[in-house]
C-alpha cells in the first residue's frame, strides 16, 4: 500500500539533511510501529509523506497505491486515502470544529467523484463517533482544537480519522499526552478502524500503546534511517533496554 | 493660523462647481458650514489627518471617471423586509423608493423639506460642527453645505423593519453628495440599512442622535465598482443607556475613507464601530474612527479586519478619548489586517488620549499573513488550498462580523464575503 523507497530529505531552510535514506513498506491490512530516539526523524517522515513544505525530497520516492506521494498537493494526498494524526494538533480559532469537519469530509468525497454527504448524514454519524470517542457536543461545536486539552485533541484526531475513513492511517505520537483511559478510548477507535484494506503506521514511544494497537512489524528509527525491523518482541526490547543495545550493534 | 494659498485656491477651485440649495431652515447652517469650510479649507496631502490617503481625488472639482459594475447578482439586502428609499447617483428616485410612511418613524427628503421650521434644524450641522474639533473634517462640512439631498428620519418608536438606503450608480461621472439626519427619541430603536456605490464620487454624512435608552442598529454595504470614490462620515451623539452599532462591509472601490465621529455623552452609553474591508489590487481603505467618552460607564468597540491583496492598501485610524469625569471607561479597540501577499500594506495609528483615572482601555494592531500550519492542517484533512485559504480569511474577518447584533444580517454579509473570495479563486 505505502512504499517509500531510499526517501532523503533535507529542509528547505537550512543546509540540514534529516532523512538519510529510508525504506518502508506498509501492506494493507497491517499495522507498522516505528519507535526510535528524540530527533531521529519520525516525524519528518510522516510531514513529507502528507505534503507538508519546507522539505526538499533530494532523493527517493514515495508511493500509496501506485500513485507517486510527492508529486501530489496534500490535499490530493488526503483525497487518495492518506492521514496523518499529528503529534501536535494545530488549533484554528473561528473554525467550527463541526463546519470542519463536514467540509474535509465533502472536499475528499467530491475529489473523488463521489456525491457529498448530506447535513443530516454527517450529523448523525458523527455524533455516533464522536459519542464512542467521549467528544460532547461542546467539542464539536468549538473552533478546532482551540482551548482542547493535550488529550482532547488527541482524541479529536482519531475522530477526524473515523471520519474520514482514510486507506493509510499515519499516527504521529497519538498516545502522548493521553491518560489511561483515553488511550484505551483512542485504541478502541484505531482497532475499529482496522481492516484487510487499510494499513497503519503506528510513532510511538511506548509500549502501552502497542499492547492495545497490536502491531505486525515494527522499526526502529535512528538518525534518519530505519536501522532495525522486527515483530512485536522488538517493541518490548525496547522499552526494557531502550535503544543503546540496538543502535550499538547497527552500527 | 492662515490658510495657505494653494489651499485656498483647491477650496474655491471645488466651490466654483458647486451650487448651495436654499431651502429655508437649513439655509443658515449650510452658510455656517461653509464659512467653517473656507477657514479649514480642504484637506491636501500635507494634513496630518490625511497623512495615509491621498484627499486629491476627493477634493478635486470633478469626480474621476467611474466604470459602472454590471453584476447579475442580488442586491445585499433583497431578501429583507425593508422599506426602500432609492437614489440613483445621488438623485432621489420615488419611482423605485417605497412609500415613506411606516409606523413608529417619520422620514422626509432632504431636499422637500423647505419650511422654514423644522426638528432637523437642531441637528443638521450641528452634530457635524462638534465633530470639527479637535481634529478637522472639510469634506464633510463641505457636505453640510452642499448636500443636495438626504433623509431626514425622526424614529418615535420602533419601526417594524430596516429603512433600506439603496444608492444605485448609472453614470460613469456622477458626483453626489448626500447628507441624512437621523432623530430617534427616548427609548425608540431603528435599523438602518445601506448598500450601493452611489456614484463615481460619494461624499456622504450621516447625522444621528440617539436619546436616551435609544437604540441604532447600522449595517452598510459599499458598493463594489471598481473605480468609485466614496468620503463618508457618520456623527453621532449618544445619550444615558443609549446604544450605537455600526458594521460596513467595504469590499473594492478605489478609494474609501469612513470616518465616524461618536460622542458618549450620557452614562451607561455603549458603542460600536465596526468594518471588514476586502480589497484586490486598486484599492485605498481608510477607516478613521474617534471616539470620544464624556459619562460614566460607557462601553466602546471598535474592531476593523481588512484582507488585502495584490497591492491593496489599508489604513486604520482610531482614537479613545476620555474625558476628566468620565469613569469607569471600558474602551476596546482592535485593528487588524490579513496580508495575503507582499505588496499589500496596512497602515494603522491607533491612539488613546485618557484624563480619568478609572479606565479600562485595550488597543491592538497587527497585520498578518495566512497561518501557514493552520492552512496545511486544513489541507492535509483534504480541503482544498483554495477553500482552506478562504476558510482562514473567513475565521479572521469573524471578529468583526460578530459584531453584528441581527444574525441574519450578519449571515447576510458573511455570505457577501465568501462570494467575494470565491470569485478571486475563479
Ligand atoms: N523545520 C525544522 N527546522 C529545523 N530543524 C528541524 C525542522 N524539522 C525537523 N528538524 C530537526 O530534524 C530532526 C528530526 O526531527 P523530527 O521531529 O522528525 O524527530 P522525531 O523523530 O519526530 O522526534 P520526537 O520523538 O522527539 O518527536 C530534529 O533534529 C529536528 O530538530
Ligand atoms: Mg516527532
Amino acid at each position: 500500500m505505502l512504499n517509500i523507497n531510499n526517501l532523503h530529505v533535507s529542509l528547505e531552510e537550512e543546509d540540514k539533511q534529516i532523512l538519510k535514506g529510508v525504506d518502508l513498506t506498509v501492506e494493507a491490512g497491517k499495522v507498522h510501529a516505528i519507535m526510535g530516539p528524540n530527533g531521529s526523524g519520525k516525524s519528518t517522515l510522516s510531514y513529507v509523506l502528507s505534503g507538508k513544505e519546507g522539505y526538499e525530497v533530494t532523493e527517493g520516492s514515495a508511493d500509496l497505491l501506485g500513485e507517486d506521494l510527492l508529486e501530489i498537493d496534500p490535499e490530493e494526498r488526503a483525497a487518495l486515502g492518506l492521514f496523518l494524526a499529528f503529534q501536535y494538533p494545530v488549533e484554528i480559532p473561528g473554525v467550527g470544529n463541526m463546519t470542519f469537519l463536514r467540509t474535509a469530509v465533502n472536499s475528499q468525497r467530491k475529489a473523488r467523484g463521489e456525491d457529498e454527504m448530506s447535513a443530516s448524514e454527517f450529523l448523525k454519524v458523527v455524533r455516533e463517533r464522536a459519542k464512542s470517542l467521549k467528544i460532547d457536543a461542546d467539542m464539536l461545536k468549538r473552533p478546532v482544537n482551540v482551548g482542547f486539552s493535550g488529550g482532547e485533541k488527541k482524541r479529536n484526531e482519531i475522530l477526524q480519522m473515523a471520519m474520514l475513513e482514510p486507506k493509510m492511517c499515519i499516527l504521529d505520537e497519538t498516545d502522548s499526552g493521553l491518560d489511561v483511559d483515553a488511550m484505551k478510548l483512542v485504541a478502541e477507535g484505531v482497532n475499529a478502524l482496522r481492516n484487510e484494506g487499510r494499513g497503519f503506521l503506528v510513532i510511538t514511544h511506548y509500549q502501552r500503546l502497542l499492547d492495545h494497537i497490536k502491531p505486525d512489524v515494527v522499526h526502529i528509527m535512528a538518525n534518519g534511517r530505519i536501522v532495525k525491523t522486527g515483530g512485536p518482541e522488538l517493541a518490548l526490547e525496547v522499552e526494557q533496554n531502550g535503544y543503546a543495545d540496538i543502535l550499538a550493534e547497527v552500527a | 493660523m492662515a490658510l495657505a494659498q494653494v489651499k485656498i485656491e483647491a477650496t474655491e477651485e471645488r466651490l466654483n462647481t458647486l451650487d448651495m440649495p436654499q431651502e429655508g431652515w437649513s439655509t443658515a447652517a449650510r452658510e455656517d458650514a461653509l464659512m467653517r469650510l473656507r477657514s479649514m479649507g480642504l484637506p491636501s496631502r500635507r494634513d496630518e489627518y490625511w497623512k495615509y490617503t491621498r484627499p486629491d481625488t476627493l477634493v478635486q472639482p470633478t469626480a474621476p471617471d467611474a466604470a459602472v459594475l454590471h453584476t447579475d447578482e442580488v442586491p445585499v439586502f433583497d431578501a429583507l423586509g425593508r422599506l426602500k428609499i432609492v437614489f440613483v447617483d445621488g438623485v432621489f428616485s420615488a419611482d423605485e423608493s417605497d412609500d415613506l410612511t411606516l409606523e413608529g418613524v417619520t422620514i422626509e427628503r432632504l431636499a422637500g423639506a423647505t419650511a422654514d421650521i423644522h426638528w432637523a434644524k437642531g441637528l443638521y450641522g450641528v452634530l457635524e460642527n462638534n465633530g470639527q474639533n479637535p481634529v478637522e473634517r472639510p469634506l464633510a462640512a463641505l457636505n453640510t453645505a452642499y448636500a443636495t439631498d438626504g433623509v431626514l428620519i425622526h424614529v418615535t418608536g420602533t419601526p417594524s423593519k430596516p429603512i433600506n438606503l439603496i444608492y444605485r450608480h448609472i453614470s460613469n461621472s456622477s458626483d453626489a453628495i448626500l447628507h441624512h439626519v437621523l432623530k430617534i427619541d427616548k427609548g425608540a430603536e431603528v435599523t438602518i440599512l445601506e448598500n450601493g456605490p452611489a456614484a463615481a464620487r460619494f461624499n456622504k454624512c450621516m447625522e444621528i442622535d440617539v436619546a436616551d435608552g435609544a437604540k441604532f442598529h447600522h449595517v452598510r454595504a459599499q458598493g463594489r465598482d471598481h473605480e468609485r470614490r466614496a468620503a463618508t462620515h457618520i456623527f453621532a451623539r449618544l445619550g444615558t443607556e443609549s446604544s450605537f452599532k455600526s458594521f460596513t462591509l467595504t469590499a473594492n472601490g478605489v478609494m474609501t475613507r469612513n470616518e465616524c465621529v461618536i460622542e458618549l455623552t450620557g452614562d451607561d452609553a455603549h458603542a460600536t464601530v465596526a468594518g471588514a474591508a476586502l480589497g484586490d489590487g486598486d484599492f485605498h481603505h481608510d477607516d478613521t474612527v474617534f471616539i470620544t467618552h464624556d459619562a460614566v460607564n460607557c462601553e466602546s468597540r471598535q474592531v476593523f479586519k481588512k484582507v488585502l491583496r495584490n497591492g491593496a492598501t489599508g489604513v486604520f485610524q482610531g482614537k479613545i478619548l476620555v474625558k476628566s469625569g468620565a469613569q469607569k471607561t471600558d474602551g476596546y479597540q482592535i485593528s487588524q489586517s490579513l496580508l495575503l501577499d507582499e505588496d499589500s500594506q496596512f497602515l494603522a495609528k491607533p491612539e488613546l488620549e485618557i484624563y480619568a483615572d478609572d479606565v479600562a482601555c485595550s488597543h491592538g494592531s497587527t497585520s498578518g499573513a495566512i497561518d501557514e500550519e493552520a492552512l496545511f492542517y486544513l489541507r492535509s484533512r483534504g480541503v482544498p488550498v483554495g477553500e482552506a485559504t478562504d476558510m482562514l480569511t473567513l475565521s479572521f474577518l469573524a471578529e468583526a462580523v460578530e459584531e453584528i447584533e441581527h444574525s441574519t444580517l450578519a449571515e447576510e454579509i458573511n455570505e457577501r464575503l465568501a462570494a467575494w473570495l470565491a470569485r478571486r479563486r475563479g
